[in-house]
């Protein structure tokens, strides 16, 4: 059994005028005739799979359709086509800050942040102390979380996600925040997750970091599957030779495998 | 397999508890950040109100109406608490919008949490309201107990009232000010510092439409007259409560995928 199964997931958008006009022209327009709605598919028939222990690199250009879909994997978003089946918990870094409120403090956030993530208190209190020393954030705990350098809030915000040993952890471009000594002990510690059984998506522009941590790659253009392949170094070559513009995307050979 | 299902129900259970104790934290703390006088303001806000009112229509009606303040009071803690439960809840599910958007929680425990802020308030203005009406010289009664019933439903009704502004306030933000507009109309006609026996027949069948003045009938009776309410007071509050409030449960339902398109 799979722990995450993706089949032929689509996701659509809702674009056009709706959002930016207020009740008034809504009525004139729905009146006229001229109210439309467009539709904008963000993910188109996406396919794959990922057993226990996988890390899976997603790449892509931007508005490739990657976050829009670890959205749906989330639960955030619906598929509007397909299902997406998983099993145990997911814990999701999608926005380093999100969530987070400046008003409050350090300590505050944390346990918020957590509620969020859907922990329990006993939990929470539980874990605390761990939380804080791992984000090195110890003499900070009673400062207001506007008071934060950015690093220091992403080192929290991947504290609080990563301590728990999800089943499936979520990482939205990032690990390419933190300074270069957080960088490595946050890379350790998600090896240590991973080593642990949990399956990791993992989206980043760093090919560098996929190359090294991913053994499987899914690879998205405009919406459309290009490749899913274990072959991660092929993958990863073809698609910088296609940012360069050496390659066209019908010519990439690594969408063979596994597809 | 009956008890993995029973785990994962408490488990859920105590999830979006936590979630909604810290959710109703972050709100107070906000509400109050840097006011010298934190939630007193909750307080003093009605009391300068009610004193303001007090002032004011004590010419044209206190000579008519016995324990005007009392009276004034009934009317003032019902119309503020719909008033600012529901204005207060109109915005919640845009000013948490990044948090939805991002991370997979329940959409209505922001709503949740932002009522218990004012039902708290408002059961502390209750409080003062019954230290009043012990300074008005309202004969207390076991009666009072029956205040429970129009509290309960009140709160029900402004947290279906909130639902359904939240979930229109994403699609047309045009409705923050039509509902101030509203409130106004609201709070002349329900009857908040007058007595509605001076129209005539007819006219105050019309009353009786409004579910605000029909909780602020509510109070009167009990506190003012000593009087039970008559049953189908009771039936019209209890069904106009579950009315909007499973409406806007069903607008939640329906509508939470589509949230994200509009932010």
């Amino acid at each position: 059994m799979s722990i995450i199964e993706v089949h032929n997931v689509s996701i659509r958008y809702k674009k056009g005028n709706f959002k930016d006009i207020g009740l008034k022209d809504y009525i004139i327009r729905k009146i006229r005739g001229t109210y439309h709605v467009e539709d904008f598919w963000a993910d188109k028939d996406i396919n794959f799979s990922l057993e226990n222990g996988d890390m899976l690199g997603i790449i892509g250009t931007n508005g490739a359709g990657k976050s829009t879909l670890l959205k749906a994997i989330s639960g955030v978003m619906e598929p509007t086509h397909g299902y997406i089946r998983h099993e145990g918990r997911i814990s999701s870094l999608l926005e380093l800050t999100g969530g987070f409120d400046d008003a409050l403090t350090v300590r505050e956030n944390t346990f918020l942040r957590g509620a969020f993530l859907g922990y329990t208190r006993q939990f929470m209190n539980k874990k605390y102390d761990e939380i804080i020393q791992f984000a090195e954030l110890e003499e900070f705990q009673a400062h207001l979380f506007s008071q934060l350098s950015s690093g220091m809030k992403s080192r929290l915000a991947f504290s609080v996600a990563s301590l728990i040993r999800p089943d499936i952890l979520i990482l939205d471009e990032v690990l390419s925040v933190g300074d270069g000594a957080f960088r490595k002990k946050s890379e350790a510690k998600m090896m240590e997750i991973i080593r642990g059984g949990a399956t990791t998506l993992l989206v980043s522009h760093s090919l560098d970091q996929v190359r090294s941590l991913c053994n499987k790659i899914l690879w998205l253009n405009k919406g459309q599957q290009i490749a899913f392949t274990k072959n991660v170094r092929e993958a990863c070559d073809q698609y910088e030779a296609f940012l360069d513009g050496n390659l066209d995307i019908s010519e990439v050979t690594a969408r063979k495998e596994l597809n | 397999m009956l008890r993995q299902k029973i785990q994962t129900y408490t488990l859920k259970i105590k999830q979006n508890q936590f979630l909604f104790e810290e959710l109703v934290k972050r709100d107070f703390k906000k509400r109050y950040a840097r006011t010298a006088l934190g939630m007193l303001w909750s307080i003093l806000n009605p009391l300068l109100q009610l004193l303001i009112m007090r002032l004011v229509f004590t010419h044209f009606f206190a000579d008519r109406i016995p324990h005007y303040t009392t009276f004034l009071f009934s009317g003032m803690i019902v119309f503020n608490y719909f008033s600012e439960s529901t204005r207060e809840g109109m915005t919640t599910l845009i000013d948490n919008a990044p948090i939805f958007s991002k991370i997979n929680v329940p959409k209505y425990l922001f709503l949740f949490a932002k009522n218990a802020q004012s039902w708290i308030n408002f059961v502390l203005i209750l409080g003062i309201y019954f230290v009043f009406c012990a300074l008005d010289h309202v004969a207390f009664t076991w009666k009072f107990l029956m205040l429970i019933f129009p509290v309960v439903c009140l709160a029900v009704f402004n947290i279906g009232t909130g639902l359904v502004l939240s979930a229109l306030y994403i699609f047309f933000l045009d409705i923050k000010y039509f509902w101030g507009i509203f409130l106004q109309l609201l709070q002349y006609v329900s009857a908040l510092f007058y007595q509605i026996d001076t129209f005539s027949p007819a006219i105050q069948k019309l009353f009786y439409l409004n579910p605000i003045y029909l909780y602020i009938a509510y109070f009167r009776e009990i506190v003012l007259y000593g009087i039970i309410p008559s049953l189908t007071l009771h039936i019209a509050i209890l069904a106009e409560a579950l009315l909007v409030f499973f409406l806007g449960v069903w607008i939640y339902k329906k509508y939470n995928w589509e949230f994200l398109y509009y932010i």
